[in-house]
């Protein structure tokens, strides 16, 4: 019983209104993002040592953000957007005076905000195919894992939409937990230069294992311990969700 | 004997922590009435229709609607139930004719089956020239209209309604009332929540008066008016009125009450009461038969609660 699809289908007619806007921004951002880090920072950099291998900075770049825009991107609108259905709108009230229940809204936020992302990385993944930035088949392999990375992180921001007051709840979420993950997850610089113990922690956060997965695919190769990353990718969605989920319930009950 | 009821719930209680906001409630809807629950804020009326939805779980007693059990049968309840809720809930992105439509679909409708219900339900609403219009773009009374258009998308067989006309000009609500009444003509079931008493009478075959999460009255308008109230009313004000309350007219009424610089005289036979007021010029007297506010006043009390 798909219950969740008419609410995943209204999230998608409201964003069809302001698709061209939305698709803009989505190219737009991480082309200059490209541009402006890759070539300008690229220039100084050179190249990045990657396992023996030297990878030109742009590429090292380009899969690490298409990775850090996935997690953004749901996270923004299982956030911001997912809160003002909830809270403000009372849109979630509405369909629930029908026959659909909280957990298959619930449902329908994450895949839409994991939907949203997969659209905005598919746009990067077409950017960085037109600049030859990359150019393998190995790279559309990325895209069902930054789907799983959208999903794994609508799951994580759905526990703080359910804990939200209101909008500001969610800067603690931006500040204390994704700006030090970007930072921590290989994303613009090498894991190898962290120190030992940050080694550790980054080891295990979820950004990290989609890095470690998409970027050997951007350099043409399967990543190695594939599996592992993808597992703890998934533990963490499943994880999330089910804590995203009772505590979605708990707000509710009132 | 009666018909077996839309809706009945048994001794529904509800606490939240150490507050009781719905104690051991029990009433019914038949096919065809209109139920008016009345309260102060903070009775439990909204409470009550949540535990009616599924959405809020009763701590005991049960709701049946349709023969089915909430909350097992809860979608199956829901798709013959139309809710309007106290707060606008409207899509602000979509225009008048798309909400009917995105809302269909959350009933499992084709969309040509709700494509082909949107002309009716957009001119039942009087919003026909505003189809293409966003909710933003519409007054408080037709963004109330499109909520009751929104709800009867799937053709309930029951209406639950929050408080429908709040917040609504006198034009606006009289409309509102008049689509109601077209509604209860079709045979539609209605449960209403109001703060307004000529609502309610005029609305409503019976009426549900709670207070406290707890029923203190129940039936038609005009019995429950005649059980508690003596029939006619005499306010007086202005001059000394208060100081009236303690003297010798106290024994024309039946029952005297004092609210701010009014003093209200209820009685039976307002004839002796009304020419010994007439004496005195200093003050001014309205005569009026007992009414359904009358009514709730005497029951829940005039003080103002805190929730409120």
């Amino acid at each position: 019983m798909m219950r969740w699809w008419p609410v995943f289908l209204r999230n998608l007619l409201v964003w069809r209104k302001l698709a061209i806007p939305s698709l803009v921004g989505n190219i737009a951002e991480p082309l200059m993002w490209l541009v402006a880090f890759g070539y300008g920072f690229g220039a100084l950099v050179g190249t990045v040592q990657l396992g023996g291998e030297q990878v030109p900075y742009i590429l090292f770049l380009a899969s690490g953000s298409i990775c850090m825009s996935a997690m953004q991107a749901a996270t923004f609108e299982a956030l911001y957007s997912a809160f003002s259905r909830m809270h403000v709108q009372k849109t979630w009230d509405s369909i629930m005076n029908a026959p659909i229940g909280l957990r298959d809204v619930l449902l329908a936020e994450m895949l839409w905000a994991a939907f949203k992302s997969l659209f905005t990385v598919t746009a990067i993944l077409g950017v960085v195919f037109a600049l030859g930035i990359a150019r393998t088949p190995l790279m559309l392999l990325g895209l069902p894992i930054l789907l799983l990375t959208g999903v794994t992180f609508s799951c994580i921001a759905l526990i703080f939409n359910a804990l939200a007051k209101g909008y500001d709840f969610f800067t603690y979420y931006f500040t204390l937990f994704l700006t030090p993950m970007m930072f921590l997850s290989g994303v613009f610089f090498p894991r190898d230069s962290l120190p030992a113990v940050l080694r550790h922690v980054s080891d295990w956060l979820p950004l990290t294992q989609a890095v470690e997965l998409v970027r050997p695919l951007f350099q043409g190769h399967w990543p190695a311990n594939a599996y592992e990353h993808l597992a703890v990718l998934a533990l963490y969605a499943v994880v999330a969700w089910r804590i995203a989920l009772k505590l979605t319930q708990r707000r509710f009950r009132n | 004997m009666l018909a077996t009821p839309f809706l009945e719930c048994k001794q529904l209680s509800k606490r939240y922590g150490d507050s009781t906001v719905v104690e051991n409630l029990s009433f019914a809807i038949h096919p065809g009435e209109c139920l008016g629950v009345i309260g102060p804020n903070g009775a439990g009326k909204t409470t009550t229709l949540r535990m009616c939805l599924g959405l809020t779980a009763p701590d005991s007693g049960s709701v049946q609607a349709f023969g089915l059990n909430m909350p097992f049968d809860a979608h199956a309840i829901k798709a013959q139930l139309g809710v309007v809720s106290q707060f606008d809930s409207l899509d602000p992105d979509f225009t008048c004719a798309e909400n009917l439509m995105v809302y269909g679909r959350y009933f499992r409708m084709k969309s040509a089956d709700i494509r082909a219900r949107i002309p009716e339900l957009l001119e039942f609403a009087a919003l026909s020239h505003k189809a293409s219009a966003k909710p933003g773009q519409l007054s408080g009374g037709m963004r109330r209209r499109l909520g009751l258009a929104r709800a009867l998308i799937n053709d309930p067989r029951l209406l639950l309604l929050d408080e429908p006309t709040t917040g609504l000009d006198p034009q606006a609500r009289h409309l509102m009332w008049e689509r109601l009444q077209q509604l209860m003509q079709k045979g539609k079931s209605i449960l209403l929540t109001t703060h307004f008493m000529d609502e309610a009478e005029r609305l409503c075959d019976r009426l549900l008066v709670i207070d406290h999460g707890k029923k203190i009255a129940e039936g038609p308008p005009r019995a429950l008016i005649k059980e508690h109230l003596e029939s006619d009313v005499i306010e007086v004000y202005g001059g000394d009125a208060t100081a009236l309350s303690q003297g010798p007219l106290r024994a024309l009424a039946q029952r005297v009450e004092v609210s701010g610089e009014t003093v209200f005289f209820y009685t039976h036979s307002a004839g002796p009461l009304l020419q010994a007021l007439a004496t005195d010029h200093t003050i001014r007297t309205l005569h009026r038969p007992a009414n359904l506010e009358d009514l709730f006043l005497k029951l829940t009390g005039r003080q103002i609660r805190e929730e409120g």
